[in-house]
């Protein structure tokens, strides 16, 4: 929990200043950037206010800390670079508990208690659908880090979007041709039996059916469960590929007792690595998981091709090659989520940079200037790689990395390519009104 | 002045005193006070069961699950217009009661605590299990063009405090005066002694049935006006977090006291809200107030004031 | 799989669970049949077993052996020890009243789960096993060839999962000696049976709750301490087995020990098998719904004597 435990700004006034004045004097160099004259006439430099809604206590906690870590050095960089529009950024921390309840409590704070000019944040989506509601009705932008299908499905709002990491629709449908053409026609899931799960389900299985395999068997495990050996005897026998995904803190307990009930005979395997999120692949017991592969939404462990993005990101968050903390090598991120919190702060910044954001007036302006923009190239600011923002249905489309477990390492073995994740409109949020 | 005149006063006083707030309060304070409306309903149709009645039910979730389910899917997938949908979820709420009431009033003390407990968890399961309609754990939204009333706007800052008012009120008024009946008598001595109460000719089971149909409808309301108000309908509410809650409040508050549920939620809400700004470790803090309440006020907030202060409190 | 071994496989599995759900029930049913309070805060002794349990090995390190064996008697006398203090310092001040001995306990609750976030941290850390061998089992059935043996595809356990069922089986076997056969058995039966008579007949009843308090705190730990080879220590983990332990010891009878562990045994075992023949969700329901009809039916439980 080393740096789990602040509150409210991590910015010291040093450190604003010298990135101010460090971004002044690159400014001044390069002569003509169009930031020059903004921040010249910047109206106000008191700081962007973001409010970071946090997992920090609850189920969540894991996903939280580290999503913290990645958005306290997202925004370190940003500050560095000038801030925005001249101004710095503040990121003002709520903890939501991982609760519905909770999370739209917390953002009602934001609005009207901290005057927070945007609301940034959260994983879990029951989180997320409960408070976007009350982020519509306050006209407070909402960005979210969460993969869920709940933007792009138009359930929410024009305040709400995910410009920084892509949804499960996208992501299960693109794994799909490499399933079916590598590792087997004939397919087992195994998932959570909510709404997280049922969304794998279903859109692997109409997926799947496109590539000419089927799913044999659907195995939803109850919520809470901490136990699993009992239901693998519903796989059958004729499965080639099982498909599992668990999240929450029994899925070192799942992906073991997988092990022990295969012994030396097992199908082939593809999972999401949310079954193994901030797990340790070397922990005793997962032996048995060389040679099979996982969904990553950005590679854990350091590539042959690492590209210098990847390696400024991870120096930049503190995490090394094999995406465990830099001073506990035991201590695992969340690294195929987190890079989201990244990406979604750098949006932020180019949109309120496009928008010429000036205070809570310009919001409107702001969520203009994101749906505005569609090709976001792989750079600094998106490491994870490039990406296509749809402006209609607020949602990312990337990049999907599936990888091989080899020698203990997650080798990068296929790149899902941005058009096999993409999928017809379900909602255009520019109609709406603000 | 009399103990009921003392108490009409005190009742409408602290109506008044919501009403003024809206007024003088910053607008985030408002709003939490909205919310703090809505789960004081809650905590009130708790506490006529545990407070009044004597009987400790961990399953309370349900019934405000039922309400918020009830009301929430018939105006998504049914159509309904707000009201009817409104009066959908309580009546879904009351009805489940009676059915739960019917099996687990055989059973008393600690047994019906774990029955309804199971009970509450078995319509968690549900919710999920039908995921295709309730979308599970993660819930639905109720959109805000969905929350008018006639031409009012329920989402506005100042419609969600009216309605929350209007319903608190309501339930507040309703349930003093319940409480005042002979039946809310009978109730009080149902939980003072179930054997003597009996043996004087009252029908006890036919009180605890009413007191429980009562009891989940409130909770009903609370459900259906959470998500009427704030657009959420999810299965969290259902868990059994979300059971042990109003039984906190009210004993926080002060069970058998009219005002002991608005108390205990406002303090809880308060204790959470302001810990949390200072430290991330706000739960360390609800813990060790907790500890220290029950050592020093052993009656609740409300119970306390009654016992040193205002005998007459209702 | 094949009907047959399916249902071995949940019944092993089943047996498992059982093993520690009487364990960590039997500590909660002490508590609730000697001092009557309901102890919300049980669930949270059995995580800071499964905590400590990581800090003992991990500080230890070497065999993972040593480092179990050492957890397995240090745990849970520490977190005796903690219960001990909670029961001198709250409980006691409040006189094991019933509804303030809620309210007091989710505090103890809070307390313990946010120490534990902030020192522990948010994550599932696991703990070796002493030894985990695969064990392959053979099946029997009548073919056409007669008697014949094979080997199903699937069906096994591991021998640390059979340690724990024997584990279980010893441990309860020794609390029931202490129990029944010393000094301190009898004045825990005497306090539990009337405690104002224990108290005149001398019998020390702060002490006697305060070590009773700890004693079902150390043997929640215990049970947690065998789980964490199998399940990973983490700082939500106490939910379920409150849960679980508190529906046994009513389901039980309130106040039978014998009827907390045949209780144990019935729902750690129909989890199990239920699951065989319904989708799991379906087979949750079930379960659940009935643990209440038993109790509706039957609310002094199964070898209660008479209603509470």
């Amino acid at each position: 929990m080393s740096d789990g435990n602040f509150k409210s700004s991590k910015l010291s006034r040093r450190s604003t200043l010298l990135g101010l004045g460090a971004s002044a004097g690159a400014l001044a160099t390069a002569g003509v950037l169009p930031g020059t004259a903004r921040f010249a006439q910047a109206q106000s430099s008191a700081p962007i206010k973001i409010g970071f809604q946090k997992h920090a206590t609850g189920i969540g906690a894991a996903y939280g800390r580290w999503y913290g870590a990645t958005t306290d050095a997202a925004v370190k960089r940003i500050n560095d670079n000038g801030g925005i529009n001249g101004r710095p950024v503040e990121i003002v921390v709520e903890d939501d508990g991982t609760d519905p309840k909770r999370g739209a409590e917390v953002l009602e704070k934001f609005a009207t208690q901290h005057e927070c000019d945007i609301a940034f944040g959260t994983l879990f989506s029951h989180v997320v659908i409960g408070s976007a509601p009350r982020a519509g009705e306050l006209k407070l932008p909402y960005f979210v880090v969460s993969e869920g299908h709940h933007v792009a499905s138009g359930m929410l709002n024009r305040y709400t979007l995910q410009p920084g990491i892509t949804d499960v629709k996208s992501q299960v449908q693109s794994m799909a041709p490499f399933v079916a053409g590598n590792l087997g026609k004939k397919v087992t899931m195994i998932y959570p039996d909510f709404a997280f799960g049922h969304d794998h389900r279903d859109f692997f299985s109409a997926a799947i059916e496109a590539q000419g395999g089927e799913v044999v068997a659907k195995i939803a495990i109850p919520p809470t469960e901490t136990s699993f050996t009992r239901y693998f005897p519903n796989i059958p026998r004729e499965t080639e590929v099982i498909y599992h995904v668990m999240v929450g803190p029994a899925v070192l307990t799942f992906v073991k007792e997988l092990g022990e009930f295969f012994g030396p005979s097992r199908p082939e395997i593809f999972g999401f690595i949310d079954s193994l999120e901030a797990v340790n692949i070397n922990s005793p017991g997962l032996e048995f998981l060389e040679g099979t592969y996982f969904w990553e939404g950005m590679p854990r462990h350091a590539q042959a091709d690492q590209t210098s993005h990847d390696k400024a990101y991870r120096a930049a968050v503190g995490v090394d090659d094999r995406g465990a903390s830099l001073s506990d090598g035991k201590d695992v991120s969340t690294f195929a989520h987190m890079f989201g919190c990244w990406e979604t702060l750098n949006i932020i910044k180019a949109g309120m940079e496009a928008s010429d954001y000036q205070g809570p007036a310009d919001r409107a302006k702001l969520i203009e200037a994101v749906e505005a923009m569609t090709d976001l190239p792989e750079s600094d600011d998106h490491p994870q790689g490039p990406k296509q923002f749809n402006g209609k249905t607020h949602q990312v489309f990337g990049q999907q990395y599936i990888s091989k477990v080899t020698d203990g390492k997650l080798v990068r073995a296929h790149t899902a390519s941005i058009e096999d994740g993409m999928y017809e409109d379900e909602v255009d949020y520019t109609a709406q009104s603000f | 002045m009399t103990s009921s005149r003392k108490s009409t006063l005190l009742h409408l006083g602290v109506l008044a005193l919501l009403v003024v707030l809206f007024f003088v309060l910053p607008p985030y304070h408002a709003g939490n006070l909205s919310r703090i409306m809505v789960l004081a309903i809650y905590a009130m149709g708790y506490n006529l069961l545990f407070g009044y009645t004597g009987l400790l039910s961990l399953g309370h979730a349900m019934f405000f699950a039922a309400g918020m389910y009830g009301f929430g899917l018939t105006l998504n997938l049914g159509g309904w217009p707000v009201p009817l949908a409104f009066v959908a979820g309580v009546v879904c709420a009351g009805a489940l009661a009676l059915v739960i009431g019917l099996l687990a009033l055989r059973t008393a003390g600690v047994a019906f605590m774990i029955v309804t407990l199971m009970f509450a968890q078995t319509g968690y399961l549900v919710v999920l299990y039908f995921g295709t309609y309730t979308r599970g754990d993660e819930g639905f939204v109720i959109q805000q063009a969905q929350r008018m009333l006639g031409g009012f706007d329920l989402t506005s800052e100042t419609g969600r405090y009216v309605t929350a008012l209007i319903l608190f009120a309501i339930c507040f008024l309703g349930l003093a005066r319940l409480v005042q009946t002979p039946f809310g008598r009978t109730l009080v001595a149902i939980r003072e002694n179930e054997e003597r109460t009996r043996m004087l000719g009252y029908d006890a089971g036919s009180h605890k049935l009413r007191a429980l149909i009562i009891s989940g409808a409130v909770s009903g309301v609370a459900g259906a006006a959470y998500a009427l108000l704030f657009g959420y309908v999810g299965a969290t509410f259902a868990t059994v977090q979300y059971s042990i809650f109003p039984l906190l409040w009210v004993l926080l508050g002060g069970a058998g006291t009219t005002i002991g549920p608005l108390i205990g939620v406002f303090f809880m809400f308060y204790l959470i809200d302001t810990s949390s700004t200072y430290t991330n470790a706000y739960m360390l803090i609800a813990g060790v107030v907790l500890v220290l309440l029950t050592v020093f006020a052993p009656q609740g907030l409300a119970g306390e004031l009654r016992k040193r202060v205002f005998k007459w409190l209702p | 799989m094949e009907f047959g071994p399916h249902l071995m496989l949940a019944s092993l599995e089943g047996a498992v669970i059982a093993a520690i759900l009487s364990l960590t029930a039997m500590g909660l049913s002490i508590v609730f049949g000697v001092m009557r309070v309901v102890n919300v805060a049980h669930g949270e002794f059995f995580m800071l077993g499964a905590v400590l349990a990581w800090y003992v090995t991990s500080a230890l390190g070497g065999h993972p052996a040593l480092g179990f064996v050492a957890a397995l008697l240090i745990v849970p006398v520490l977190v005796a020890a903690i219960a001990a203090t909670a029961d001198r310092l709250i409980l006691k001040r409040i006189n094991y009243d019933a509804d303030r001995t809620i309210v007091g306990t989710i505090g103890i609750l809070y307390i313990i789960q946010q120490t534990t976030l902030m020192t522990f941290g948010p994550d599932a850390r696991p703990v070796e096993a002493p030894f985990n061998t695969r064990l392959s089992l053979p099946w029997f059935e009548f073919g056409e060839n007669g008697f014949a043996m094979f080997w199903p595809w699937g069906l096994s356990t591991t021998s640390y999962k059979l340690f724990v069922i024997a584990a279980a089986v010893v441990i309860l076997l020794g609390l029931w000696m202490v129990i029944t056969r010393t000094k301190i058995g009898l004045v825990m039966r005497a306090t539990q049976q009337d405690s104002e008579m224990a108290q005149a007949f001398g019998v020390p009843v702060g002490t006697v709750y305060s070590l009773v308090f700890g004693l079902g705190a150390g043997l929640a730990a215990l049970g947690a301490v065998l789980v964490v080879p199998i399940q990973q220590a983490h700082y939500l983990m106490g939910h379920d087995p409150l849960l679980l332990s508190f529906i046994v010891v009513i389901i039980g009878g309130l106040g039978s020990l014998p009827g907390t562990i045949v209780a144990a045994i019935l729902i750690g075992m129909s989890d199990g098998i239920i699951s065989v023949f319904f989708s799991p969700t379906i087979a949750k329901i079930i379960a659940t719904l009935l643990v209440a009809m038993v109790l509706v039916f039957r609310p002094q439980g199964l070898l209660g004597k008479t209603a509470p």
